[in-house]
């Protein structure tokens, strides 16, 4: 048996995909080019079989997912990660929010900024600099965007350059579309002890 | 300065701005974002879901973010399926409501989105390969029209 977590946490949940996943036995050559499988690496995990039933998708994402994440140059990564976990709130993809809440803890050496966020939501006191760049990827994930002059008016103020807005407008908005696979497809759960498969 | 993409057309990106300098940096992120539109709008292997029903589904998810330069865009290759660009339809004309209402459900209200929208698709017959391919195309969009907003924003061009 398992548990649908409903509440932001950092502790990563197991994803439980809504549909069947690909069946790895049935895959195809270019399934398993875009999956990388070898015979020295056949674990592949659900949320990519998942999204192996749309294998020219999947080949193209990747490595843009990569680029706007961990490319030098830029934002950094924690304020990345920043940008991502906005657009998860927004979305309440609590999967997402998880693995990124702890990588910006990971990164910073502090669970402050994530503490806060997932105590006292959009309402959080944060540094203005971190103040400004989440209050704009939570405009931004808005349909339609909400995101106006007075946002990036007060990310310069903050002392972001061209670059690091260019970089969170990467990642927040790369999170539109990471949110709408991992929180559409599948539920976040744990698994009770006993029922573990 | 050969970066010809949606993205940065529909944006407004002057060249040899600030802006243009900055997105320069970042070239490959925005020719892998034209790749991956490629990839949702017009597969190889597109499943039941045409290039004019896809182009149709993006014009509408456009829309409902407010993008009517990017709708217009993806409407001019929505072919017989153009009557699902505009939000107020409901798909039953083309026979696609659930998939329609899926689609709003998903780009607009994310939050929402349950177990049982996908069990409605899979009730109206949609194959879970096909259920992944449509939140493809909408998930891609999703990042395609914020990357847009944000960098029209950035240049400080009005939409």
């Amino acid at each position: 048996m398992s548990t649908v977590v409903r509440k932001f946490t950092r502790t990563v949940p197991h994803w439980q995909p809504r549909v069947t996943p690909m069946d790895l036995e049935q895959a195809t050559q270019e399934q398993l080019d875009a999956l990388q499988v070898t015979p020295s690496n056949t674990k592949v995990s659900d949320y990519v079989l998942t999204l192996a039933h749309d294998v020219e998708s999947l080949k193209v994402r990747s490595p843009l997912f990569n680029a706007i994440m961990y490319d030098k140059g830029g934002m950094s990564r924690a304020e990345r990660e920043l940008g991502a976990l906005a657009a998860s709130m927004v979305n309440h993809c609590i999967y997402c929010a998880a693995v990124h809440a702890m990588r910006h803890a990971q990164l910073e050496k502090s669970t402050e900024v994530t503490d806060n966020l997932f105590r006292d939501g959009k309402q959080a006191e944060l540094s203005p600099r971190d103040q400004a760049i989440f209050d704009f990827a939570v405009a931004l994930s808005d349909c339609p965007s909400t995101a106006g002059p007075e946002h990036m008016a007060a990310l310069r103020e903050a002392g972001l350059d061209e670059a690091e807005i260019l970089d969170l407008i990467l990642s927040a908005s790369l999170f539109g579309w990471a949110n709408r696979l991992m929180h559409v497809l599948g539920d976040p759960v744990r698994k009770d002890e006993a029922g573990a498969s | 300065m050969a970066l010809e993409t949606t993205a940065l057309t529909a944006a407004g990106i002057r060249p040899g701005t600030a802006l243009d300098e900055a997105v320069q940096t970042r070239a490959g992120i925005f020719e892998m974002t034209q790749d991956a539109e490629a990839s949702v709008l017009r597969p190889q292997d597109p499943g039941p879901w045409s290039h004019a029903l896809r182009a149709a589904l993006a014009a509408r998810i456009a829309t409902l973010n407010a993008e009517a330069g990017l709708a217009a865009r993806y409407a001019a290759d929505a072919g017989d399926f153009a009557g699902l660009a505009d939000p107020g339809s409901d798909g039953s004309e083309q026979g696609v409501t659930e998939v329609v209402a899926f689609m709003d459900k998903v780009a607009a209200k994310t939050r929402d989105v349950s177990g049982a929208d996908i069990s409605a698709l899979q009730a109206a017959g949609v194959a879970d390969a096909d259920i992944v391919r449509l939140c493809e195309l909408n998930a891609f969009l999703a990042y395609q029209i914020r990357v847009i907003a944000g960098l029209r924003l950035m240049g400080g061009v009005s939409a």
